[in-house]
Formats: C-alpha cells, sequence, structure tokens
C-alpha cells in the first residue's frame, strides 16, 4: 500500500513538473569563446535533485532550468567567477564538482601529494639500507 | 512454501560455512587429517545450498511470485522474462545473495583446481573463505533477507528500475562480483600463509594464477559497467568517478599492484610483507566497496542514519576481517626474511614504484570518495567532489608510473647500469617524442599539448615493452625459435602494458577532442556536424513490452554517400514513469557517432543531441588487451607442470610439517 502510494504521489510530481517545464530548447552562442564556457561551466556544476550527475548530463526540469539561467549570464557578460558565486550562493559549495580550496578542502586538495611524497621518500629510503645492509649476490 | 526452502536452505549454507573454516583451520593447527578433509565436502555443500537458495530466487522471479517482496519490488508481470532474470541481482539482498554464490564458486574451484596445494595450506585457504562466507550468510539472514514474505500481495510488480532494463546490466554485475570477490582468494591464500608462519615464496607462485584470474574479471567487469553508462544513460560519457564507480576501481588499482608485487615475491623473494599487505588491502576494498554501495552513505551520510543496521553490520565485518588480519600480520611478518638484495637501479625498485603509486592513485580515489561524507559528517557542510577534482590529481600520479613502467621493463633484476641503460632508451624516447609530437600537430587543431602528451606516453609504453621483447631475441640465431620458448607471461605482460597504451590513447583523444551540439531538428531537417549531416527522416510512436517511445530516424551523410542510419528512441516506462533514452550509435574504430533523442519542444520539433566521439572504442578495446594480457599469464606453463607433478606432490604431503 505504501508504496503504491509512493509511486502514486512520485508520478504525480513527475508529471506536473514535467509539463511546467517543457524546456530542453537548445541554446545558441554567435561567440565560440562563450559557447566553450557555457559547456565547460554546465560539466562542472551538480544537478541537485539528480543522483549523481552534472547539468550537462542531466534532462531533470531543475537542470534544464539551470543551464538557460547559465546561458543568460553568459549572454549578458558575466564572468566565470560572477556565475560561479551567484550558484553558491544560492546552493552553496555543493553544487561546484570542482571543490574551492579553503580551510575545509586543503587536505582534499594536497593529500594525494602528500601521500606521493611519503610514499617515495619511504621506498627509496627502504631501497637504500637494504642494498646497503648486504652486498649484492650474484 | 518454496521461498521458505530458499531461506532454510541459506541457513543449511550457513551451517556448511561454519564447518567449514572452523574444522578446517583446526586441523590444519593440530595436524588433524581427519579435520582437514572436511574443507572439500563443506565448502561443495555449502555451494550446493547456496545455489538451491540463488535457484529458488531465479524461479520466484520467473514465475512472478509477488508474495516476496523483493520480487514485488523488482519486477513485473510485464518485464521481459531474460529481465525478470537479472533483477535478481536487481537491488541489494538479491546482489548481496549473488555475492555469496560467486564466493562459493571461488572456493569450490579453489577445492577443484587446487590439488597440488599442500593438504594443511589448501584447508586454510578454504577456512578462511568459509569465515568470509559466515560473515556475508549472516549479514544476509539478519538485516537482508530476499525471501521475506509480504501481505497483502500486491496485484503487480513495481518494476526493474529501467536503467537496469539492458542486456549490458545482465552481465555486468556478476562479471564485476566476480573480481570483488576474486581477491578473496588472494586473501585466503594470504592469512593461510600468515596462519602457517611459513612465509616463503611458494605462496605467493600459487596464488598468482587465482588472483590474475579475479584482476582479469575485475577489468572486464569495469570495462563493461563503462561501456554501458556510454550507451545507456545517453549522454555519451564513460566514465564519472561516481562513487559506484571509484569502489571498483579501488580495488582494481590495489589489485594490478598486487599482480606485479606477486611477480616479484614468487620470482626473486622479495616484497613479501608487502604483497601480503596488498592482498589484505585488496579484499578490504572490496569490502568497502560492498559498504559504500548497499549502506545508502553514498547518497547522504543522512540517508545511513536512518537505517544504520545494514551499513554498521558491514564496517563490523570490515573491522574483524581487517583488524584481525592485520594482528596476525604484526605477529608473523618481523620474522620473514627478505630474499635478494638489490640496488637502486634495478627493475626491482621499479616494481616497488608500481606498488606505491597505485597505493597513492587509490588513497586518491578513496579521498576524494569519502571526503564529502566525512565534511558533512563532522557538520561542516555539505561537498561536491567530482570528475574536475579526480581529472586534476589522479593524471599527476600516472605520469610518473607511466614513466616508470618503460624504465622497469628494461631493466635488469639486481642491478643495472645507468648509462647502458640511458643508451637503450634514448632512441625509444627520442622516438616516442618524434612521432607524438609529430602526430599532435598534424591531426589536432586545439588542445595539442594535452593529446601530445596522452600519445607520447602510449608509445613510450609500447615502444619500451616491443623492446623487451627486442632485447630477449636480438642475439639468437633463430628468432622465431627464441620467440617460441619466451614464456607465455612474458607475453602477457606485453599485450597487458600495449593495452595500457591503447586505453591511454583512447582516454585522451575522446576526453580532448570530443564534440557535441544540441539542435532543435523537425522531420525533413538536415543538420551539418563534424564533417557529416544528419538528416531527420521520421519521428515515430514505438511500444515495447513495457514502455512507450518516440523513435527519431536519422540519416549520417558525408560525401553524399549514406554512412548509416541511427535510430534513437526517448522511452517512458509505463510502470515507474521514467523517462530512458535509447541512444544510437554508429561504432567505430577511429570514431563513434552518437545520437541521443531530447524532448518535445512543439508539436514537430524535439530536441537533439549530436556527438563525435573519436577513439573512444580504445578506451574499452584497451581493457579487453589488459585482460587477454592477464589470461596469458594465467596460461603460463610454469602453472601447468606443476599439476602435471601433483601426484608427487600429494604424496609428499603425506608427512605433514
Amino acid at each position: 500500500m505504501k508504496i503504491l502510494y509512493q509511486s502514486i504521489v512520485f508520478a504525480l510530481v513527475i508529471l506536473t513538473t514535467h509539463k511546467s517545464y517543457p524546456n530542453d530548447e537548445p541554446v545558441y552562442f554567435t561567440d565560440k569563446n562563450q559557447e566553450q564556457r557555457y559547456y565547460l561551466l554546465i560539466e562542472e556544476i551538480r544537478c541537485l535533485v539528480c543522483q549523481n550527475q552534472s547539468l550537462a548530463d542531466s534532462n531533470a526540469p531543475l537542470a534544464q532550468d539551470l543551464r538557460n539561467e547559465i546561458f543568460k549570464m553568459i549572454k549578458s557578460e558575466k564572468s566565470n567567477n560572477q556565475i560561479t558565486e551567484f550558484l553558491v550562493e544560492r546552493y552553496g559549495d555543493f553544487v561546484l564538482y570542482r571543490p574551492p580550496l579553503n580551510d575545509n578542502t586543503w587536505l582534499l586538495w594536497f593529500g594525494p601529494f602528500l601521500f606521493l611524497i611519503i610514499a617515495i621518500t619511504t621506498a627509496i629510503i627502504f631501497i637504500k639500507k637494504q642494498s646497503q645492509n648486504n652486498t649484492i649476490d650474484n | 512454501m518454496i521461498a521458505e526452502l530458499g531461506h532454510f536452505s541459506l541457513v543449511l549454507a550457513l551451517a556448511m560455512a561454519i564447518i567449514q573454516s572452523t574444522f578446517p583451520i583446526m586441523g590444519a593447527a593440530m595436524g588433524n587429517l581427519t579435520y582437514m578433509s572436511l574443507a572439500r565436502p563443506a565448502a561443495r555443500l555449502q555451494f550446493l545450498f547456496v545455489s538451491i537458495s540463488f535457484g529458488i530466487l531465479v524461479y520466484s522471479f520467473l514465475i512472478n511470485d509477488f508474495s516476496i517482496s523483493y520480487v514485488a519490488n523488482n519486477s513485473n508481470t510485464l518485464l521481459p522474462w531474460i529481465y525478470r532474470f537479472s533483477a535478481v541481482w536487481g537491488a541489494h539482498e538479491g546482489s548481496l545473495l549473488l555475492w555469496i554464490l560467486i564466493l562459493s564458486i571461488w572456493t569450490i574451484a579453489v577445492t577443484y583446481f587446487s590439488h597440488r596445494l599442500p593438504e594443511y595450506f589448501l584447508s586454510r585457504v578454504i577456512g578462511v573463505m568459509g569465515l568470509v562466507s559466515i560473515g556475508f550468510l549472516l549479514f544476509m539472514l539478519f538485516t537482508s533477507n530476499p525471501f521475506e514474505r509480504i501481505f497483502p500481495i500486491p496485484l503487480d510488480g513495481a518494476d526493474l528500475n529501467p536503467l537496469l532494463q539492458d542486456p549490458g546490466l545482465i552481465i555486468h554485475p556478476p562479471i564485476l562480483y566476480m573480481g570483488y570477490v576474486g581477491f578473496s582468494v588472494a586473501f585466503g591464500f594470504a592469512i593461510a600463509a600468515l596462519l602457517g608462519g611459513n612465509l616463503d615464496t611458494t605462496w605467493a607462485r600459487w596464488s598468482r594464477p587465482w588472483t590474475l584470474l579475479a584482476w582479469i574479471f575485475l577489468t572486464i567487469g569495469i570495462a563493461l559497467g563503462s561501456w554501458w553508462a556510454y550507451y545507456e544513460l545517453g549522454w555519451g560519457g564513460w566514465w564519472f568517478w561516481d562513487p559506484v564507480e571509484n569502489a571498483s576501481f579501488m580495488p582494481w588499482l590495489i589489485g594490478t599492484a598486487l599482480i606485479h608485487s606477486l611477480a616479484a615475491t614468487d620470482k626473486r623473494e622479495i616484497f613479501k610483507n608487502w604483497t601480503i599487505l596488498l592482498a589484505i588491502c585488496a579484499f578490504a576494498l572490496s569490502l568497502l566497496g560492498t559498504f559504500l554501495v548497499r549502506s545508502g552513505v553514498i547518497t547522504s551520510v543522512h540517508a545511513f542514519a536512518t537505517d544504520p543496521t545494514r551499513g554498521i553490520f558491514i564496517l563490523a565485518l570490515l573491522a574483524i576481517f581487517v583488524g584481525g588480519s592485520l594482528v596476525l600480520y604484526a605477529f608473523r611478518a618481523p620474522s620473514t626474511k627478505s630474499g635478494g638484495k638489490f640496488k637502486l637501479l634495478s627493475r626491482e625498485t621499479f616494481l616497488l614504484f608500481n606498488s606505491i603509486l597505485f597505493l597513492v592513485a587509490m588513497l586518491t580515489v578513496l579521498l576524494g570518495t569519502i571526503y564529502p561524507l566525512i565534511i558533512e559528517a563532522l557538520n561542516l557542510g555539505k561537498l561536491s567532489v567530482g570528475a574536475p577534482y579526480f581529472n586534476a590529481v589522479f593524471v599527476p600520479i600516472m605520469a610518473p608510473l607511466i614513466i616508470f613502467l618503460g624504465l622497469g621493463v628494461l631493466t635488469k633484476w639486481k642491478q643495472d647500469d645507468f648509462s647502458l641503460l640511458l643508451k637503450q632508451l634514448r632512441n625509444l624516447l627520442i622516438a616516442s617524442l618524434f612521432i607524438g609530437i609529430s602526430i599532435g600537430l598534424i591531426f589536432f587543431e586545439n588542445n595539442q599539448l594535452k593529446s601530445i602528451a596522452g600519445i607520447v606516453a602510449a608509445l613510450w609504453i609500447s615502444t619500451t615493452s616491443l623492446y623487451s621483447l627486442f632485447v630477449k631475441i636480438k642475439n639468437k640465431k633463430n628468432k622465431l625459435a627464441a620467440m617460441r620458448i619466451i614464456s607465455r607471461s612474458f607475453y602477457g605482460m606485453l599485450v597487458a602494458h600495449i593495452g595500457f597504451a591503447v586505453c591511454i590513447v583512447g582516454i585522451t583523444i575522446t576526453s580532448q577532442h570530443s564534440v557535441d551540439i544540441h539542435q532543435r531538428m523537425k522531420i525533413g531537417d538536415v543538420i551539418e556536424f563534424s564533417n557529416y549531416q544528419f538528416h531527420l527522416k521520421d519521428l515515430k510512436a514505438v511500444s515495447g513490452p513495457n514502455y512507450e517511445a518516440t523513435e527519431a530516424i536519422v540519416d549520417v551523410i558525408k560525401n553524399e554517400s549514406l554512412i548509416t542510419t541511427l535510430r534513437s528512441q526517448k522511452r517512458t516506462y509505463t510502470v515507474r514513469n521514467m523517462p530512458m533514452t535509447e541512444a544510437g550509435i554508429d561504432a567505430g574504430f577511429t570514431r563513434d557517432i552518437y545520437m541521443a533523442l531530447g524532448e518535445p519542444l512543439d508539436n514537430e520539433s524535439w530536441s537533439v543531441r549530436l556527438y563525435h566521439k573519436p577513439f573512444v572504442r580504445w578506451i574499452w578495446l584497451g581493457a579487453i588487451l589488459m585482460a587477454i594480457g592477464g589470461l596469458l599469464a594465467v596460461l603460463d606453463k610454469r602453472y601447468r607442470l606443476r599439476i602435471l607433478k601433483k601426484k608427487i606432490i600429494t604424496i609428499n604431503n603425506e608427512a605433514i610439517p
């Protein structure tokens, strides 16, 4: 019963939202540079209502809406920074697939290189040590 | 009644798993042959009971027994039979049963193909795999029973998620699980070696073909997943760095380190402890992957908090297995004697770098995958870590790996002379750079630097690998005869490395040079795109067994001749009312043309997306070559000769150490 109820609600939500935004209207640019920026941006912005998809990879109404919004902002000569700032203000850092570098994310960004340095140093020390202990036997 | 039989069969399987783990491990410790001899029959009976249970679940799906809650939630009378079959592993409970079935398949494979192993060792391996089985059977019986009944019985089922109604998803999960779970064999061998306390190199030799097999399955499984995402999701993407993908990629990275480290341990008696740790790590990552995918923690930490039983259970299993193994390791490892010594410039060094670079790569993927969860759990906000992050940090780690690969295959064991090595490598390096740069400058107008880097990397890998074959035969009179006596594992290495190079070419070119457009089209429209003309011939309504669709038929024309006719559908699956895109793809060796039907814009026009994806097939072709390379290594005579000798060895093993 619960499942039936849920699926009815789900279907209604899908149907109604679907009806109100039949808006997969392609966008056209005259400026090549703006076009490139648009496609890069929608690749790096998260569709908030999807499981894990970028705006470029989603047909959800919200994604279509945001794509259009980004299109308009680019057309009105907004910079990439202004656009992402606007989106972060509205939705938080969650909307960015490229997390900004700050107090919470320095470990995320520098961690891999930290691992790399530690691992290579340890390995070289190990190799030196074991080759010094004994002479190479042939 | 039949569903209860399936449930009961699982309980019997648990009983068998308990016998399979306790008696053989005790027997090996006490030198009791009777106890040890229980290993094989218990493992085989466990397989029988798990199979019965699995068969009953399959049967319940095929006859639409909606009195079983799992069937009702994941099937429907309109669902074609083949998808009713694959729906068995379409959700949590069933895929867990598949996990256990595959674990018992690997276990009985070990019982049948390991006659050459000493009885005490085999008993420990099967015992340890039995312990894993106990953990998962308990998990299933306590938290995830697939045979749970539902009342009132629904008239029809809620249908299988339309995303999963695809031929690719019939084979992808079983193959992937074969890889995932296959590392439990490597784990079993490692723990058996630790339990025995005799960390010589024999265990590494015994474990090599099994580990390679698991790695082959995992490679193919991941490639299938990527291929499926490419054609089924309708966006032309083949890798998203999604947590679920990362969960399968992490064991692959460590598995790759493991097969290299095992080779070093087997041949040169080095890195013994390290190899054991890698084997434990590969298995731990398989468990972690199961946890990440199954606990709901990926969508949100809060989703996990609302129903923590399953997640906590797997986390506890993970803690017990990994903690237990590490404690055992801490006791046994210090007594290991290290084998051959080596200098800084030696093949050993590069194999070690291979291990640690793969380890760093795995830690990076792990960091990116769990970082949002940690941040959220610490109440520091919500964060997304996606493809831009992974691409930025992963490539710098892969770069030294590729350089070292070329150096490693040409460096001698123990020590090498730098000036001699340089002399060999100089020409290969110059050739790779020259050809790579030429190709980049001639064929590509944009993103030249990245394209050149990728092509040079691929050329460097393939030329050094092929040169290592040349080194082996250059002083021989009869070159063909010399090539014939070179071992299969050497050719396996060659093919797998070239596969890696092919994969790099595919990834580089398709990432840098794919183009797409998003267009409004109505019947009769012609679009020029990427030197092709796309002519929308027809839009028509199509009905499937459980969906309604609109199909676009598009002629692709180049130089006034018809290349192909693409068909792309926009489906709505009626039960779940879910839209799905079926892409129209013309696959080619050097490029794919890809079309996805978008949405209706008004009465006549639809939005259409067109993609031109050069060399995208090379990604999966590379994976296939890697798998073939692995298979060649498995078929190496070294392992087969030992099977012939098995009788002598079994006789010798009557006396247990």
